[in-house]
């Protein structure tokens, strides 16, 4: 038998089926790559239970001929995903032991499917972060080396940094990610995996801890395109315990696959040619054009005007938004406490979130406090939601010429954990996928190749809102000329 | 704009986390780096335009008033870190 | 006319300038984000959903009914209603504040400017602006004095939904204050959008208060938080008013800042200074869409609204030719106002015919027994159908006002109908004039110096053959006709 771990999503729910394997053999090989993988940091809590019992109902059901669409697939939840009875602490201190009494829309949507449960992944402290680098239950490590022999420790990217090294090392078939300005696509590109952020208000935000919540958003991580669809199959859908969730029926994305992109337009816009990018990426921005061509596309040059305030207006709205939904953390009703000897409760309270949230979290609470504080809310919070607008209507303006936009994921490849210590040289490495966020549009990242040093590198597809078949297929048509089959050599 | 050691000290109470001299320190700076690459927005002619409200086009719904939750303290309490006779219990208020 | 209330200081005439912000619990079955119920009185943190308790990753949905009765509520005051309006979070850090935020309305409130006309004494009345009315969630509840180190938090009312009621600073007296609140009250009782109950603190107001020369600007307002009572509205702003005299004749200045009241000693002092305001960072909630109301939702609330007290006064007054007075006192609260309008329809009659008789019976009879009970109109020992029939049976003569009376307390006592008291204890009036003329002639051989005296021109004497013919009737005799017959046999 072919080792399980390397089967994706599609091939376990198949071979299942068809009765190659069972379930229960699925989740065991997969527990036993969790726990061989500890050096990598992935998860924050194994949950070898969980996926037994998901497993073992599988193989139950199949006996009666009862197969759900995930019957017989583990999957690894984020640590943002509210889990019942298992830990949910959003790799933050303060909410360390956290064990809520519901589960999140979308994961008890994937638990309902029949998924089980690997165990909780290790990310970005409260999602904010792109290496990982912030959880407060340690860096996360690539399963990626770099090709000059040196054993660097590299960052998975973040904030689902837990989620892409799972997928990549084999330790999961999928996970789910959150991506509130690229914490999807940018570690799916630095570790040569799959992520889909779909339209804003597809999957419920309902039981996610939130981050920022106009920008927030569930997804998929696989391995590949097709794995991703049958993920968001069963992620997506309204839900009326979520306000900004979208009334519509999920449509069938894994039987509108097709990688036939004859004749549609892909945009490529100007704008996101920028100094200082490593002339790789330009190439294999190159290489997608031509694989788009190749496919039978037709290529425009677009323009995107206001792209290069879409950083600086994501961290004014994302703070601000931050510090608004963190103020809950407060020692009271769950998480760590800090209560200071005959201190007042205002004593506690300052304690409690000192001592429960990392550095960068604080910072973003402090740039959230003080943009939204008297005398600076129309200058910054309220201007950079009218820019958010502007933004908004250029990818509206460009989808009257296009149907889709290619561009490259991340402006450079996975860097070596502590190599970026500077808090704004952080947040550029979210300069290509933060205008989707802002806009609120379905976008994902496909590997593309590979860099000089061996690692991998991606290509980010955004498309009109609601059009994430598009995405997807021409996502499949650059997975089929990319034809990117490596990975990274166990050294865990 | 850019903020001194008061300002950090001022916001940081408003989002109550304790601060020390030398965190203020080091704040400082890092602040006002952050603070003046955002303030590129004010450069941007937003003459006419509404701040975005939806991202994606989508209505407020409403649901009718019937009582579908609650009666569930143990749920609310059970991961208090101080709960007594029913409550959650915090360090003494005084008014 | 009244004269403008004038506080008198030691430098002069001051003006005192005040403007309430009224909390008003909207009337619904569950919260205004969550399915927990509100009803009062709960087990603590039973009335509580992983919503209220602000769980991770919980998110708000909005109630509908909470909407429609705060649009009622605007639609009763004349007030604009927006039918795009948004809600804001208000950031600040309490125990009783789950969220670390409330979710309210700042930018674009629900309904926009209204007014109230207010009845002063001697019939004065004065029209109140309104500023705007926006819907906010309420806060939990902190106890103090349940352990020695411990604030205990309860979280049932947190997310219950609440009107706040912002007027213009419109009102120039105590005795204003209060006639706006309880017309505000009057109104919102009407509609049903809140049941006023102020001792649960269904209805509690922020006082501001000022003083200025009168003629000169705005003073410095101080502004005091949660006043549960009308009468503790109208002794905080003499309170206020009073001190901010002091201050500012002892040369000081007025410092603007948010202070409570101590019922006990009748006092206000500070919370909270300026300097220590909170920097509420006002935002719109992104969990939320703007909210945006169809015409078809607005129409249904306007045509849902009842008739409210003003309306109800001047048709009492035009249609049923009841006096102002006795008009106002039966429009005031909405139960008495129902009552009322059931006893007419008991009598099967309409218009001055009966209004009249039935408001001074209501007024008089029915409050003044209610009165000494101890119970409102709502546990009225009488029935309006019972009323309206004791009404009857004095418009057809079967009773004198004066058997009436006794008929009234037996059936406060019994319960009983009037007609089964009437007949059984044998209490009809009687117009028999043989009897009657018998008992006159005897009243007269009884007194014949008084009668002599009568017929020499003391004509006052009149009324006390009357009253000795009566009572030897022992109260039963129609007046009317007893009348008619002294005076023939006295000639």
């Amino acid at each position: 038998m072919a080792n399980l771990n390397d089967l994706g999503i599609a091939a376990i729910r198949d071979g299942f089926r068809k009765g190659d394997f069972s379930a229960r053999e699925v989740a065991d090989s997969f527990i036993s790559a969790v726990e061989k993988a500890r050096a990598l940091n992935a998860f924050t809590v194994e949950t070898p239970d969980h996926a037994i019992a998901a497993a073992e109902q599988a193989d139950r059901d199949r006996s009666q001929g009862d197969f759900k669409p995930l019957s017989g697939v583990p999957l690894g939840i984020k640590d943002l995903f509210a889990t019942k009875g298992v830990q949910t602490a959003s790799a933050s201190k303060i909410l360390e032991g956290f064990k809520p009494e519901y589960d999140s829309t979308v994961s008890g949507k994937l638990f309902a499917a029949g998924a089980g449960m690997l165990g909780k992944l290790n990310m970005d402290e409260f999602a904010m972060g792109s290496s990982n680098e912030t959880s407060a239950f340690g860096n996360v490590l690539s399963p990626w080396r770099r090709n000059d022999g040196g054993n660097a420790a590299l960052t998975p990217g973040g904030s689902s940094g837990g989620s892409a090294s799972a997928v990549s090392a084999r330790l999961c078939p999928g996970a789910t990610g959150t991506d509130t300005g690229g914490s999807i696509r940018q570690p799916a590109a630095f570790t040569g995996i799959t992520g889909v952020k779909p339209t804003y208000g597809r999957c419920s935000r309902w039981g996610i801890v939130a981050f920022a919540s106009s920008l927030d958003q569930a997804g998929p991580m696989a391995r590949d395109v097709r794995d991703c669809a049958i993920m968001l199959e069963v992620m997506s859908g309204y839900d009326p315990k979520d306000s900004t969730s979208l009334k519509l029926d999920v449509p069938q994305w894994e039987a509108g696959l097709s990688s036939d992109i004859r004749g549609k337009r892909i945009g490529i816009p100007r704008e996101y040619r920028i100094d200082g990018v490593p002339a790789e990426i330009d190439a294999v921005w190159e290489q997608g054009i031509q694989w788009m061509k190749d496919a039978g596309a037709e290529i425009v040059e677009i323009s995107l005007p206001h792209t290069k305030y879409a950083l600086p207006t994501y961290y004014i709205i994302a703070p601000a938004e931050a510090s608004s939904n963190l103020a809950r953390y407060d020692g009271v009703r769950y998480g760590n406490r800090v209560a200071p000897e005959n201190g007042s409760l205002d004593d506690m309270y300052k304690a409690t979130r000192a001592a429960g949230f990392g550095a960068e979290v604080r910072r973003r609470i402090m740039i959230g406090t003080y943009v939204l504080s008297a005398g600076f809310y129309d200058a910054y919070f309220n201007q950079a939601q009218k820019v958010r607008a502007l933004i908004a209507r250029d990818f509206q303006d460009a989808f009257k010429q296009v149907d889709l936009i290619l561009t490259p994921t991340a402006p450079s490849a996975a860097f070596g954990l502590g190599e970026t210590t500077d808090p704004l040289g952080m947040y550029l490495n979210d300069v290509f996928a933060v205008p989707a966020s802002l806009a609120g549009l379905p976008a994902m990242s496909v590997p593309a190749g590979l860099d000089a040093q061996g690692l991998p590198l991606g290509l980010q597809i955004i498309g009109k809102p609601l059009d994430e078949q598009g995405v997807m297929n021409a996502g499949l048509a650059l997975e089929e000329r990319a034809g990117f089959t490596a990975r990274p050599e166990a050294w865990w | 704009m850019s903020v001194d050691t008061a300002t950090v000290r001022h916001i940081a109470k408003l989002a109550r986390i304790a601060v020390t001299d030398h965190e203020v320190e080091a704040l400082v700076p890092e602040l006002n780096n952050i603070l003046g690459w955002i303030e590129q927005l004010g450069e941007v002619d937003v003459t006419g335009v509404e701040p975005m409200t939806a991202v994606i086009p989508n209505q407020l719904r409403m649901r009718p008033d019937e009582i579908t939750d609650g009666n569930v303290r143990d749920a609310v309490l059970k991961n208090a870190p101080v709960a007594e006779h029913g409550f959650f219990a915090v360090p003494k208020v005084i008014e | 006319m009244n004269a403008p209330y004038r506080i008198q200081g030691a430098t002069g005439e001051w003006e005192v300038v005040i403007g309430l912000e009224v909390h008003a619990q909207v009337t619904s079955k569950a919260k205004l984000f969550s399915g927990a119920a509100t009803e009062f009185g709960a087990e603590p943190n039973t009335q509580v959903s992983l919503v209220d308790a602000a769980m991770p990753g919980m998110l708000p949905v909005l109630n509908e009914e909470c909407i429609r009765q705060a649009v009622r509520t605007g639609m009763a005051i004349d007030a604009k209603i927006n039918a795009w309006s948004r809600f804001d979070r208000k950031n600040y850090f309490y125990a009783d504040l789950p969220q670390g935020y409330q979710i309210s309305q700042l930018y674009h409130p629900l309904v926009g400017e209204g007014e109230i006309e207010v009845e002063l004494e001697g019939g004065a009345t004065k029209k109140i602006g309104v500023e705007r009315i926006h819907v906010e969630q309420d806060a939990g509840k902190l106890m103090h004095d349940q352990h020695p180190s411990f604030s205990y938090v309860d979280l049932n009312r947190s997310g219950v939904a609440l009107m706040e009621i912002v007027s213009k600073p419109d009102m120039r007296s105590p005795e204003e204050a209060g006639a706006y609140v309880r017309k505000l009250r009057s109104i919102l009782r009407y509609v049903g959008s809140c049941d006023g109950n102020m001792e649960q603190g269904s209805m509690r107001a922020d006082v501001n208060v000022s003083v200025r020369r009168p003629g000169e600007p705005f003073g410095t307002r101080t502004e005091t938080k949660n006043v549960n009572s009308v009468r503790f509205i109208m002794a905080v702003i003499e309170y206020e008013a009073s001190r901010q005299v002091d201050v500012l004749e002892s040369g000081d200045s007025v410092v603007q800042e948010t202070r409570l009241f101590d019922p006990d000693k009748g006092e206000t002092r500070t919370l909270r200074s300026k300097e220590d305001a909170h920097d509420y960072r006002y935002f719109p909630d992104p969990d939320l869409l703007p909210l945006e109301l169809s015409d078809d939702f607005l129409r249904e609330c306007r045509e849902s609204l009842p008739e409210l007290p003003d309306a109800k006064r001047k048709r009492y007054e035009q249609e049923l030719g009841i006096s102002a007075y006795n008009a106002a006192v039966l429009t005031a609260e909405v139960e008495t106002a129902r009552w009322f309008e059931e006893l007419l329809a008991a009598t099967g009659k309409t218009g001055p015919e009966v209004g009249k008789a039935a408001s001074n019976w209501v007024i008089s009879d029915l409050f003044g027994a209610l009165n000494r009970l101890g119970k409102d109109i709502t546990e009225s020992p009488v029935t309006p159908a019972q009323g309206a029939e004791l009404i009857g049976l004095v418009a057809d003569g079967t009773l004198s006002g004066t058997l009436a009376k006794q008929v009234f307390e037996i059936m406060l006592e019994t319960g009983d109908n009037p007609g089964k008291i009437v007949e059984e204890r044998g209490l009809k009036q009687t117009s028999d004039t043989g009897e009657i003329e018998k008992v006159i002639a005897e009243v007269m051989a009884a007194n014949a110096d008084k009668v002599a005296e009568y017929r020499g021109g003391k004509d006052k004497l009149f009324g006390f053959f009357v009253g000795q013919t009566m009572k030897a009737m022992g109260g039963k005799a129609n007046p009317g006709v007893v009348n008619d017959l002294l005076k023939k046999a006295l000639g």
